[in-house]
């Protein structure tokens, strides 16, 4: 079963740093589809 | 006298246009438009004759005038221009945002979100519904598929270590995918009646995050499990044979088979292609905009001549930028549809269906009984193998 466990690790892993990632490559369509004088707050 | 005659006169001719307009302005039903302009009215007034004035007209006749340099076309509609713009044959140019800002009009989104909500969220439901019942149904009929022989207390080892973290890896991303997904599609008409709308926009954040960024350890899995299966997936003879007999499941028999069977073939075949065109479509919906896919597979399509050969129209092969993302959401889901019920199936088969089969993906090691009911031409393979391999630790003989 570790082998269970550690693949739902690792799917969290991946998960949790695909998202950081992509947060720093400014991703989000909010992001993409707007500029500086867009206020997003 | 004559003073006051004339003043008469003048006011009749000065009345009379007056008079002569009231009265040609005919009285209008316009019962069928619920009071307001019927094109009787509109037609009237691009001949520049009088309208009679209606309850909901009190701003009449405020608009600049036809022949102002800037004012409104009054009642004439530019239909040539409405038209341009609906079927992006228009001349609209921007100073930023693209091919997706220059689409004024998609009244495409209005077909697509009705298809969304009604027959997709519908037949998504059956389909899923259904399948669940069926194995329900087929598990109170069947029972669970029994081990025939006695356990031999001698395993063999079914996968290995990486080959089960790879399986887990996809198992547990789909699952978490699926079920996201699903709450994204039904959460707004059937979570949030029972949590409330705050705890359900609660959720399906959480499944918006949870959806986007599982689609990366899915993906690797998925890759993964092609590379280690694939060669053990290729159709053969046995395959044939085990579809005859139901793969065992129906019936008494147990059919030969390899390391996989039929079933588990068409089980990995729909995982790679349903799994790998949804993460394709997934992607064109992760970014955007940037991955436009289906006007290139349509123009493939009618070229090499698929539409022609059901009988259909040419697939339109010029979309909207807005119009390939709904494209792309749609075959996201009816895919997912497809491949969820798949799945379960899968899952069924793969617990409570089936005595030890959990085993082998669970510890990896199965019985040899086992293994000889479900995997005969497999367990001869792997034991001939062990046959011609050197016990461990024998000494080896020197040159």
């Amino acid at each position: 079963m570790k082998a269970m466990f550690a693949g739902f690790a690792a799917m969290i892993v991946l998960a949790i740093g695909g998202y950081f990632i992509l947060e720093n490559m400014h991703f989000s369509t909010a992001e993409v589809s707007s500029s500086d004088n867009v206020r997003l707050d | 006298m004559i003073r006051a005659l004339l003043v008469a006169l003048l006011c009749t001719f000065l009345a009379l246009p007056a008079a002569a307009q009231d009265t040609t302005a005919p009285e209008t039903d316009r019962s069928a438009t619920g009071g307001a302009q019927t094109l009787d009215d509109i037609m009237r007034r691009q001949e520049g004759l009088p309208v009679a004035p209606r309850g909901d007209a009190d701003i009449e006749d405020t608009a600049a005038g036809m022949a102002n340099q800037l004012g409104t076309l009054g009642g004439a509609s530019d239909s040539e221009v409405w038209r341009a713009l609906r079927y992006g044959h228009d001349t609209v140019e921007v100073s930023a945002g693209g091919d997706v800002a220059r689409v004024l009009m998609q009244d495409g989104g209005m077909k697509w979100w009705q298809y969304r909500e009604g027959p997709m969220s519908r037949f998504g439901a059956y389909l899923l519904l259904g399948t669940i019942g069926a194995l329900a149904l087929f598990f109170l009929l069947r029972g669970r598929v029994p081990l025939d022989e006695p356990e031999t207390g001698r395993t063999v080892t079914r996968f290995k270590a990486f080959e089960r973290f790879s399986h887990w890896m996809l198992a547990g991303s789909f699952i978490i995918l699926g079920l996201s997904g699903l709450l994204v599609k039904y959460g707004r008409d059937y979570v949030a009646p029972l949590i409330g709308k705050e705890a359900n926009a609660m959720l399906l954040t959480g499944a918006k995050y949870a959806h986007n960024n599982l689609a990366w350890p899915f993906m690797l899995a998925l890759i993964c499990i092609f590379f280690l299966w694939v060669w053990h997936n290729i159709p053969n003879r046995t395959d044939i044979t085990w579809i005859a007999q139901f793969g065992g499941i129906v019936g008494k028999k147990h059919p030969p088979a390899k390391k996989f069977n039929a079933g588990q073939k068409i089980i990995f075949w729909s995982v790679i292609l349903l799994g790998g065109s949804i993460s394709i479509s997934g992607l064109s919906l992760l970014f955007p905009y940037e991955l436009p896919l289906f006007a290139k597979t349509f123009t493939v399509l009618n070229d090499i001549g698929i539409t022609a050969l059901f009988g259909m129209d040419p697939l339109p092969v010029e979309l909207a930028p807005q119009e390939e993302m709904q494209l792309a959401a749609t075959w996201h889901a009816l895919v997912g549809f497809v491949l969820m019920a798949i799945i379960v199936a899968h899952i069924y088969i793969g617990s409570v269906g089936m005595e030890g089969a959990f085993a082998a993906m669970g510890t990896g090691e199965v019985d040899e009984a086992w293994a000889h009911q479900h995997h005969s031409l497999w367990l001869e393979e792997v034991q001939a193998k062990q046959a011609e391999a050197p016990e461990p630790g024998a000494a080896t003989p020197a040159e």
